[in-house]
């Protein structure tokens, strides 16, 4: 397939140019070419004003599609880090359910591991079967034999979604399970619908920085693969009463050449390194002394992210260097920045600027860092940031 | 031994906007970079090399400007570099892009694989991992530091959400890597002038198989199609809050409640 331009309908406009998010389209002769930067998101088709650009099919399109009626049922892929099941395979069954049910199938989870705790507990989250493989060789993550015991229970099987969450453990592994049973994957969703036309699933992600979102389909191939990120998903209502089905499985031919030698727990201020946050709470001069930052770790533990600084709390001896955001420390790009009493010196400014969303928090209403700011308060950071504790505590439980 | 490094040629997405009045993506000026993490995968490479001796042979895929970053790569110190480029590579989802790069890696040859976590514009990590399971060798994610390499195997430490695994493999390997892994090295001027003449070595599509592996790669390779793009519905505008400090503060968190699902 392609996307061309039908030259006598096109009006020489330009919309489609600047609606090209890949610049794969240029005026040529004036009139629009696509080139090969295209990458087939068909937003051009949707701007042009004269109906001018369209597919057209090419030879070797027509794929021979597998019979996808052979693939039913939702599976989540529940993990377990040293036998405890982790939070986000329940948000997935929560995901998961609606799925099967817009689907009419049934709604599975997966476990893989040594020995695991509560597995019921899948059950009563909404799973109605729980395909169980305890083998010593699953009790610490390797990927190769996850990704070889997935493979070999999809292929037995068959289900139409695999769900699993975007950790360091499903990114990493479910990959290799997409490439060997040559289907599609798509990462990071935000949304997963049913549609209603085709009973595909459309998985929606960000793209660019999440500067746009993507719809995505895998149309002729199965299972449909897709990671969540955690706290995207919300659970189903945990039911005690639930049953359901635990099937156990051998699979006898589980093999690695990766061996996990010690798992280290990193617990202290250190345990969310600053370049991978989604969240950080950053401090400078304003915050007065160290115990601002004894604060600020509240917070950025109530929010699940780390503790930033500027060079001039580095400099004071507030906080330890490793926490320095700026042209001489770290630079990052978290979803959410807080700034607090950090006036936004240029130095500090391009270790920072390119964050989702930046929080002011300054006492000088002419602080330059209030112009990268997307929500800011002018106010002492010493008031300011106890009210945010307060709050968040307030509001995470009600 | 003979270290891969795939790198990506992306724009500058912190340097990507939207317009706001038609939704689009302003790429005018954007300019095109080395996806950061790949950096810091070839300065990992380079510190192996430089250590234990072979050669450092950087890879991408991509349109013919795609030369660029692997000049760059020359003028930062790889060895050698190739460009995997075909009009029927375009359109590829990471099925068919890594289905690509495994047929590259077979034929150039390879101890190690190195890649950055993940790419900017795509945000998959997908690549990696795939290409690994094509290529039947172990692959090692988010790894931000190498404690040892030797001849037929390599130890390391692999991050994770609470804290990290030390991981022992056998080579060949491949490994992604995050940013905390080291700090990479500035071109030479002797890099820049090696970058000047550097031989962009070229894997089209009949040099990694033709006919026979058409159908796995760009768009008629790919499973995943997109179906549309759009702008994301809560585009962050500029916000001023009002009211006395508390109400300015139960705003705000009442905004990021939303948004973190905390």
């Amino acid at each position: 397939m392609r996307i061309v331009v039908i030259s006598d309908k096109c009006v020489s406009c330009g919309v489609c140019v600047d609606s090209c998010p890949f610049s794969a389209i240029e005026m040529r002769d004036e009139k629009a070419f696509i080139t090969e930067g295209c990458q087939f998101c068909r937003a051009c088709m949707s701007v042009c004003p004269a109906g001018a650009i369209v597919e057209k099919a090419e030879e070797g399109d027509a794929k021979t599609v597998a019979d996808l009626s052979a693939y039913s049922g939702v599976w989540v892929f529940a993990e377990q880090r040293e036998g405890k099941i982790s939070g986000v395979s329940y948000e997935l069954l929560g995901a998961g359910r609606r799925l099967a049910n817009d689907r009419g199938t049934y709604l599975a989870a997966v476990l893989l591991g040594g020995t695991v705790e509560h597995t019921d507990d899948l059950i009563k989250w909404g799973a109605e079967k729980v395909y169980l493989c305890s083998d010593p060789i699953l009790e610490k993550f390797n990927d190769e034999p996850y990704s070889q015991a997935m493979i070999s229970l999809i292929q037995q099987y068959k289900p139409e979604i695999v769900l699993a969450g975007a950790t360091p453990i499903g990114r990493s592994f479910i990959p290799r399970v997409a490439a060997s049973l040559r289907t599609g994957l798509t990462a990071d969703c935000t949304s997963l619908e049913i549609d209603k036309e085709s009973g595909n699933l459309l998985q929606v992600r960000p793209a660019f920085g999440g500067n746009i979102m993507a719809t995505i389909l895998c149309p002729n191939h199965r299972p449909q693969i897709a990671t969540v990120r955690p706290r995207v998903m919300k659970r189903d209502e945990y039911d005690e009463s639930r049953k359901g089905e635990i099937i156990n499985v051998d699979l006898p031919s589980l093999t690695t050449r990766t061996k996990v030698l010690d798992t280290v727990k990193e617990v202290s201020e250190c345990m969310l390194n600053l370049q991978e946050a989604e969240v950080i709470v950053a401090g400078g001069r304003g915050m007065a002394d160290p115990k601002g930052f004894k604060m600020l770790e509240e917070l950025a533990e109530l929010l699940g992210g780390a503790v930033g600084a500027s060079r001039a709390a580095v400099d004071e001896g507030w906080v330890s260097y490793s926490h320095q955001v700026g042209q001489t420390g770290k630079t990052v790009c978290p979803k959410i920045y807080i700034a607090c009493g950090i006036s936004g010196a240029v130095q500090h400014m391009v270790g920072m600027q390119s964050s989702d969303m930046i929080i002011a928090i300054n006492k000088n209403p002419e602080a330059p860092i209030f112009s990268a700011a997307t929500y800011y308060i002018v106010g002492d950071v010493n008031e300011i940031v106890p009210m945010m504790i307060k709050q968040l505590k307030e509001a995470s439980q009600s | 031994m003979r270290i891969i490094v795939f790198v990506k040629q992306v724009p500058d997405t912190a340097e990507v906007k939207i317009n706001p009045e038609t939704n689009t993506l302003v790429r005018e000026g954007v300019p095109s970079i080395i996806n950061p993490y790949d950096v810091h995968a070839l300065e990992a490479a380079l510190q192996i090399r430089d250590h234990k001796g072979g050669k450092v042979i950087v890879v991408t895929m991509g349109p013919p400007q795609a030369e660029d970053a692997l000049r760059e790569a020359v003028s930062m110190g790889a060895d050698e570099v190739f460009l995997v480029s075909d009009r029927a590579f375009a359109g590829a989802d990471t099925w068919a892009t890594s289905y690509a790069l495994y047929r590259a890696a077979e034929k150039i040859g390879f101890d190690i694989i190195l890649c950055g976590k993940q790419a900017i514009d795509g945000d998959t990590a997908q690549v990696g991992p795939e290409t690994a399971e094509f290529l039947n060798i172990p692959h090692i994610s988010y790894i931000r530091k190498i404690e040892d390499v030797s001849e037929s195997s390599i130890k390391v430490q692999r991050l994770m959400d609470d804290g990290y695994d030390i991981v022992e493999s056998s080579l060949p390997l491949l490994m992604t890597v995050v940013k905390e892994i080291n700090t990479p090295r500035l071109p030479s001027l002797k890099g820049k002038m090696a970058a000047k003449k550097a031989v962009i070595n070229k894997l089209d599509l009949e040099a990694l198989g033709g006919k026979e592996i058409e159908a796995n790669v760009g768009l008629k390779g790919s499973p995943t199609q997109v179906r549309n793009i759009f702008a994301p519905k809560c585009q962050v505008q500029k916000r001023e809050l009002s009211g006395t400090p508390e109400e300015q503060v139960a705003a705000l968190v009442q905004d990021l409640r939303r948004i973190r699902c905390a």
